[in-house]
């Protein structure tokens, strides 16, 4: 391990900052911080779990907003029907998010290509139209949760344990996926983004190991819907549209997709973009102002496209790409 | 003595076109069998279909004692069919040493392993550094393939398909591209091979045929017009007036 | 189960199945072709709407209300902004790959709902059915409103106006040449990026058509591409990319079973199981009709019911 290399720096400046953000806030008297990084840490953590297909098995699925519709709504039907206990709903959470992963993986991974993100949108598109049906949730208005989940040892009311236990398992996914990549199964995975056709050739069947790392990343995106019904204390389709799926691959990409902490670097930037666009103030032209804060989407738009013009390698792997050049120099 | 490979009536059509028009074939084990052939004769759609990637439209292909007409081409990997490819077929991203382990990775056991890392398991290591020497890229293990020059990318992709411990080599122009002298070399290094695995070497270059081959097969237009050691096919006047002709002009 | 009914019903399954057609024929061509999918075809089918709505509803060199002017506004119009963005921004993304190609059209997505929005507001704007075909007509006996009758009849005429442009004329050949090997057709010297961009703005007027006659039945509002858009590409990969006869066939098929599912599939489920389970399984159901289909065809066939060969 280079202590002195940005792969590492990078990531534990980033990580020491965000475990010290609620003790920032608490000085500064900003108590919103900590609910808008709990909301940008719990992004990541989907971007993350989304990456592990993208940018590591080369698997552009514009579907995933739908796990984080799974997570959400376990929390919010079971606290519906007085099941508040956070194992219960966790766990129902995972079956359920997990049987989904299988289910749709199975099709959606006997194509490649186009294809696949074509069918990944519409299998999420199906599962925003159920749950906007079911009218006994809430439907489009969405569910109300009226407590955190309960897990016993620790009070997820208070919104500063509650952000630990988000940033805890952005951590966990973060060391989870590094022993990944390096695995067997993270080089097959790699492999098959490389190449698939010599994959299949040397003797490998990679339609069972995109399955189960299409589950694995589905799975991450489950816990991070059910950290944001917590955070939110509300369960809504709003979380499974077709947009939220495409705000992750963005992340993913600004950060840079063939690193393993670029998208968490995506989310911060592009939450904070958002942020700051939709609510600047700087003073000047009232107009302006508001044309902005109403229609600061256009902007994100023209942002994407400048990325997808620009800076493919995503903003932190363009440092890494960078200091490895300096390195070999 | 069975044949370790054995083709019957093969049949492949692409609309109006028979790319593979009736071929029977066989390959021993130990055996070098070479096809050769002009332009479009079809040699690169038989090895597909060999290695599955193209179903027959008609004909059996037996392996082994098994009938693998129908068997993925992962499966006949594992069965030991082994496939290098005439445009190198690498992975880019990776180091030499790397390519070659996913190659070993293939045939050592299900890879749903997820916490130990590869790099350091001995028994993916050590195999790989062994075809790489074999090969000669002993000295070149841990230069990302995306560096090397094409004659090494063949090099590679040779290792890569011997360590996947093939019975049988499928090899469509494992000299593509290569200057006289990495010819020669490769040439070598294919001859310490005879013996050990059955080969079914699709080349251009004709001196590495007459050296390797202990049989050749001269396929046109999708069917096999003769089948023998290389001197019958040498003094073979059909062969000769469909093919070998135009090569003596070239030379 | 009335007869009434389900024919009416039928005929409205029709009409969205004749909508969806007229959007998947140019996004699968496109895609046929240039292997590329252009998310922002939904754009289109809105711009078209909002185009043929405002000139509807604005006295334009004195005209107003009136609907051929709407039709030709709000077709020239999306055929125009298709052939603009192709030139200025998709085009240089062809040769990317399709994670670059979805990012950009989603980011065109975001700009136009904004510019949409942000010209004429958030909320639906209004266009009315115009006056001459707000009756009903009677087929077979039954009533049936005159301007849903018109979308099928156009949409039919349409589609019989591509078919035998693409299966009876030089530059019909050329396409479907181009969908099953566009490399080769651009070595025999034949410009293929004249021909995408043609073919683009064929699609694009397409999109347009849909969006002006959807316009006075469905909400036109910022968004309203994507959901529809999303029903197409079920449509397409149902029907097979790059085939005109998959979408055709594809886009019937969808549109009547989402509208038969949505009207009978509650009632069939209230004969057989409890009536507050039917309440709330059976719209949950039917919403998921179409994506199951399509799941199903594609465990049978993943090419699509009518895939084009590939030379």
């Amino acid at each position: 391990m280079n202590w002195t290399s940005p792969r590492f720096y990078v990531p534990a400046l980033f990580l020491l900052a965000l475990g010290l953000l609620p003790v920032y806030a608490m000085v500064a008297s900003q108590p919103f911080y900590v609910t808008l990084f709990s909301r940008i840490m719990i992004f990541a953590l989907a971007a993350l779990g989304l990456n592990f297909i993208l940018g590591y098995a080369g698997l552009v699925s514009f579907g995933h907003a739908l796990y984080l519709g799974v997570g959400a709504y376990a929390v919010g039907i079971l606290s519906f029907h007085g099941v508040g206990n956070g194992w219960l709903q966790l766990l129902a959470a995972l079956v359920v998010g997990g049987l989904l992963a299988l289910l749709i993986g199975a099709v959606v991974l006997r194509t490649s290509g186009m294809t696949f993100i074509m069918i990944t949108l519409a299998f999420a598109q199906m599962g925003y139209f159920l749950v906007v049906s079911l009218k006994a949730y809430g439907g489009d208005d969405g569910l109300s949760i009226e407590q955190r989940s309960a897990f016993g040892l620790f009070d997820l009311n208070n919104h500063t344990v509650l952000y630990y236990a988000i940033l805890f398992c952005l951590v966990a996914a973060l060391w989870l996926f590094s022993r990944m990549v390096e695995s067997r199964f993270g080089m097959v995975l790699r492999g098959v983004k490389s190449n698939e056709r010599r994959m299949l050739a040397l003797g490998f069947p990679t339609f069972r190991y995109k399955l189960v790392g299409y589950v694995v990343s589905a799975q991450v995106c489950v816990v991070a819907g059910f950290l944001l019904a917590n955070l939110t204390k509300f369960a809504s389709p709003s979380y499974m549209v077709w947009q939220v799926s495409g705000d992750l691959i963005v992340m993913a990409v600004l950060g840079g997709m063939g690193t393993l902490f670029g998208p968490v670097v995506g989310a911060v930037i592009f939450l904070m973009v958002e942020e700051v666009l939709s609510s600047v103030k700087p003073g000047w032209f009232p107009q302006i102002e508001e044309v902005l804060n109403r229609h600061w989407l256009a902007l994100m738009g023209i942002f994407v496209i400048a990325i997808v013009l620009g800076f493919r390698k995503g903003i932190y792997g363009y440092v890494v790409e960078k200091s490895s050049k300096e390195a070999k120099a | 003595m069975s044949a370790l490979l054995s083709i019957e009536k093969l049949v492949k059509r692409f609309g109006g076109l028979t790319a593979t028009d009736h071929v029977d074939f066989s390959v021993a084990a130990g055996e070098v069998h070479a096809i050769i052939g002009p332009n479009g004769a079809g040699k690169t759609t038989l090895i597909s279909q060999l290695a599955g990637e193209l179903h027959p439209d008609e004909g059996r292909i037996q392996f082994d004692g098994r009938d693998i007409s129908r068997a993925s081409v992962p499966e006949r990997s594992l069965l030991g069919l082994g496939r290098s490819y005439q445009i190198s077929q690498i992975f880019r991203d990776f180091s030499a040493l790397q390519n070659v382990m996913l190659a070993v990775q293939a045939h050592a056991g299900h890879s749903f392993s997820f916490f130990r890392p590869a790099a350091r398991e001995a028994a993916l290591v050590g195999p790989a550094e062994a075809a790489l020497k074999q090969v000669g890229l002993g000295q070149r293990m841990h230069v990302p393939a995306a560096a090397m020059a094409h004659g090494e990318h063949r090099q590679l992709e040779l290792a890569m398909t011997l360590a996947t411990g093939p019975k049988l080599l499928l090899l469509d122009e494992p000299m593509a591209g290569m200057s006289q002298a990495e010819s020669e070399e490769m040439v070598q290094l294919l001859k310490n091979l005879k013996g050990k695995y059955g080969m079914i070497l699709v080349e251009h270059d004709m001196d590495a045929v007459f050296a390797l081959a202990d049989r050749v097969s001269v396929l046109v237009y999708g069917r096999v017009v003769a089948t023998g050691t290389p001197d019958e096919i040498r003094n073979n006047q059909d062969v000769k007036d469909a093919y070998l002709g135009d090569q003596q002009e070239a030379i | 189960m009335p007869i009434e009914l389900l024919f009416v019903q039928l005929l409205n399954g029709l009409q969205y199945g004749v909508l969806l057609f007229l959007l998947a024929a140019g996004l699968t061509l496109v895609f046929g072709i240039m292997n590329f999918v252009n998310l922002a075809h939904g754009s289109l089918y809105m711009m078209g709407a909002y185009f043929a709505a405002w000139a509807y509803n604005n006295p334009i060199f004195g005209i107003q209300s009136s609907f051929i002017l709407a039709a030709i506004v709000g077709v020239l119009g999306s055929m125009v902004l298709g052939v603009l963005i192709e030139r200025l921004v998709l085009f240089s993304l062809y040769d990317r790959d399709h994670l670059d190609q979805v990012l950009a059209t989603f980011g065109l997505i975001l700009v136009f709902n904004e510019v949409a929005r942000f010209i004429w507001g958030p909320s639906s704007y209004y266009m009315e059915v115009p006056e001459q075909l707000s009756g009903t007509i009677k087929l077979f006996g039954i009533d049936y409103p005159s301007y849903r009758f018109m979308i099928i009849a156009v949409g039919l005429l349409v589609a019989l106006g591509t078919y035998l442009l693409i299966q009876k004329t030089r530059i019909g050949m050329l396409i479907r040449a181009g969908a099953s090997n566009a490399t080769m057709v651009g070595a025999l010297g034949i410009n293929i990026k004249l021909l995408n961009t043609l073919l683009f703005g064929l699609g694009a007027g397409l999109a347009g058509v849909a969006g002006l006659m959807a316009g006075p039945i469905l909400s036109v509002q910022p968004g309203m591409g994507e959901p529809i858009l999303i029903v197409t590409l079920v449509v397409i990969v149902t029907g097979g990319i790059g085939s005109i006869r998959g979408a055709f066939f594809a886009a019937l098929i969808v549109g009547v079973i989402d509208t038969i599912g949505r009207v009978f599939l509650p009632l069939l489920l209230a004969n057989l199981v409890e009536k507050s389970l039917a309440q709330a399984a059976g719209p949950a159901i039917a919403s998921m009709l179409i994506y199951l289909l399509m799941a199903g065809v594609l465990a049978f066939k993943p090419q699509g019911l009518f895939p084009v060969k590939h030379g």
